[in-house]
């Protein structure tokens, strides 16, 4: 029998994951590749490995995408569903942990909260702006220090002295982390107090003023850094789930969502596994039609325009064919 | 004489109405843009509130289109708008524009220079012939916001949302070649009969979310990134707490006698906020419990970064949001906005409207209630 399965694609500015779930949501294959500022050719990239995987008797039966590229990847494969990285991650983690209440994800870029209640969002938000509540601080300080990002929370664990670094900015974190350097504090004090750091930037920014209550799931990236995992603990009196697949859980959100929107319309958009072989340009160009001068981006294979977006107007979008608007 | 004013939603089309019918040469500012926005940054001090940079930007791009006299409006109110007109002027100045910059400042009991003022302006020292003027820019905002709400009712509804915003659009760019109120009268009512007979589904039953905050930034699209277009495309109706009507009533009409919505809006702020804090964050407050008194699914507060009323409002909701149990969403903008993120927020609170609504009718089934 040919089996079934159910694609999530999360295209975020720092990494692109795909996964495949079977019909008991149960993660089957997963991939996560760093965008690198190339979104479509990473997204083939995974596509590919997808093909390879699972050989020839399969069948795609819905896609989902998210994350910030999600409108782009769900024009190129024809998504059932394109999915804001809010519900998507809720939704994962309630699929995993049905009686979740508090949601924390920390990317790369960003991060959320997200406030459950019998398992509907009932409150979230997300913190883009500043990067001191995000994975790209945890990165930056240990290239400084010369660590492995990996290693970073298991040294952070020895630490019996955490040393308090200011932590309000990135770049105020960083001349504090120095500042503590050459006092002479040992390394592990110093990354047991960067995680710290991090965990109050989070919860200051982005936890302000949210009814933060147990069951804790937390997930995205910087959920495999046990030192940060701890501080939240500490700070939080409370016990932290980590999924197992904490970082491609917006994948997995977008593709229980797509499985459950492909329940309604019986049929998938899914364009087939073989676009990972065509030769897709993306154009970029301003519009003078107006003062706005907005960035019209259009995708198309070969002489065909797949889609547009951008205008703020509708003069670029309304010329396409009726299916597409919605896209934009 | 070329005369231009700040944009601030559609009160353009009112004023230019009201000028060109008394035979005043007007210069519209472009609408707002990123260029608009990028001139008033880089001459605006940097911690002031986003209104004040987005007038700067206007007034220099208007004056490039070869105006020489600006008309604001002061206010003595207590937050820093008050001191719109003032810092205005000297930026302004300091640039080196040669510009007469006219200030409609309320009367410290000194009525003669606002007549002055409002003769140089309108040409004419027949105070009946002016007001019977203001009567009709008073229509012309009444019938904006009639039409408003008809787009925005029908963006929600309809099959084809787009064919809204073409309307919409050809409406814009026409108004900037039509001359005087009759004509712009015409015109909002032609649109309207347009819109109205584009396809709805009636049935469908929509989110409705109730928009409060700054006035400024809930009226005026480009700031809050087109927020009605948006919500209207996600099938969700909208009301705004503020329009420039509204505002108009309030001040000039009902709300001099004490009664109408403004009112109800501070006596409704009451057991939360009993006193002025400027601007209008007590009405925030107000207005946010009106609509959840009304039964709307959600509230959307939009400030402007920094601004010192509705931060006060800000702090307040939480309290409103619990009491009533009407979850609130609150959108701060400035010229850091990023669009993906502002996106990303308001769908995801789209979902959670929707999804209250789904469970409540759920319930309501298991229930019976
Ligand atoms: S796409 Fe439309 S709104 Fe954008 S710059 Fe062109 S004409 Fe203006």
């Amino acid at each position: 029998m040919i089996k079934g399965y159910y694609m999530g694609v999360d295209v975020g500015s720092v990494s692109t994951n795909v996964v495949l779930l079977n019909e008991k949501n149960e993660v089957i294959f997963k991939k996560y590749i760093r965008t690198q500022g190339k979104p479509i050719i990473k997204l083939q990239q995974g596509l590919k490995e997808v093909k390879d995987f699972l050989g020839n008797d399969f069948k795609i039966k819905a896609v989902g995408t998210t994350g910030s590229g999600r409108q782009l990847a769900g024009t190129i494969l024809g998504a059932d569903i394109i999915k804001n990285e809010i519900t998507a991650h809720a939704v994962s983690a309630i699929n995993f942990m049905p009686d979740v209440n508090t949601v924390l994800e920390i990317g790369g870029q960003d991060s959320k909260i997200i406030i459950l209640k019998d398992s509907i969002v009932v409150d979230f938000a997300m913190n883009t702006v500043c990067a001191a509540g995000t994975g790209s601080f945890l990165d930056r300080q240990a290239g400084r220090l010369g660590i492995d990002i990996k290693e970073f929370g298991n040294i952070a664990l020895k630490s019996k002295n955490p040393v308090r670094i200011a932590g309000r900015c990135a770049v105020f974190a960083e001349s504090d982390m120095i500042h503590k350097q050459q006092l002479g504090h040992n390394e592990e004090d110093i990354i047991r107090g960067l995680c710290e750091a991090l965990v109050r930037n989070y919860l200051n920014n982005v936890g302000k003023g949210k009814n933060i209550k147990p069951p804790v799931v937390f997930q995205g990236g910087v959920a495999a850094n046990l030192g940060i995992k701890e501080a939240f603990e500490r700070e939080l009196g409370s016990e932290i789930f980590v999924p197992k697949h904490y970082d491609v859980m917006g994948a997995i959100g977008a593709s229980i969502l797509a499985r459950e929107e492909v329940k309604k319309t019986k049929k998938t958009k899914f364009r087939g596994i073989n676009i990972a072989d065509i030769n897709y340009k993306i154009k970029g160009f301003e519009c003078s039609g107006c003062s706005n001068l907005c960035e019209i981006v259009e995708i198309c294979d070969g002489s065909k325009v797949l889609a547009r977006w951008g205008d703020k107007c509708g003069k670029w979008t309304n010329a396409m064919d009726l299916d597409d608007h919605k896209l934009a | 004489m070329k005369i231009t004013f700040p944009h601030m939603g559609n009160v353009y089309i009112a004023i230019k109405g009201v000028l060109e019918d008394l035979n005043q040469e007007v210069i519209l500012p472009p609408r707002c843009s990123k260029r608009t926005l990028e001139i008033g940054t880089k001459y605006s001090p940097e911690s002031i509130c986003l209104p004040l940079k987005i007038n700067i930007g206007n007034y220099i791009e208007s004056i490039e289109k070869g105006a020489d006299t600006i008309i604001i409006v002061g206010s003595n109110g207590p937050c820093r708008f008050g001191l719109y007109s003032l810092l205005e002027k000297n930026i302004l100045m300091d640039l080196g524009y040669n510009v007469d910059v006219i200030s409609f400042d309320p009367p410290n009991g000194n009525y003669n220079l606002l007549f002055k003022n409002i003769e140089k302006i309108t040409g004419t020292k027949n105070m009946y012939q002016v007001l019977k003027k203001v009567n009709i820019g008073k229509k012309i905002l009444k019938d904006m916001d009639n039409l408003m709400d008809i787009s925005n009712k029908k963006r929600a509804h309809a099959y084809e949302k787009y064919k809204v915003d073409n309307r919409m659009n050809s409406f814009y760019q026409s108004i900037e070649y039509v001359h005087g109120s009759n004509e712009i009268l015409n015109l909002i009512d032609n649109t309207i009969k347009d819109i109205s007979i584009i396809e709805e589904n009636k049935e469908k039953d929509c989110l409705k979310v109730g928009i409060i905050g700054e006035i400024y930034t809930i009226i005026e699209p480009f700031v809050n990134l087109e927020i009605e277009k948006k919500l209207g495309h996600m099938g969700v109706e909208i009301e705004k707490s503020l329009t420039p009507y509204k505002w108009v009533e309030h001040h000039w009409g009902k709300g001099r006698l004490g009664i109408g919505e403004e009112v109800r809006k501070i006596k409704e702020a009451k057991p939360y906020l009993s006193t002025l804090v400027g601007g209008h964050g007590r009405e925030t407050v107000g207005s946010a419990v009106l609509y959840a008194k009304k039964g709307f699914d959600g509230i959307i507060h939009i400030l402007p970064l920094n601004c010192m009323p509705e931060i006060v409002a800000q702090t307040i909701l939480p309290t409103v949001e619990k009491d009533y149990s009407v979850p609130i969403l609150t959108l701060i903008v400035d010229e850091m906005t990023g669009e993906a993120g502002y996106n990303t927020r308001l769908e995801a609170y789209i979902d959670l409207l929707k999804k209250r609504r789904e469970h409540a009718n759920d319930k309501g089934i298991l229930y019976g209630s």
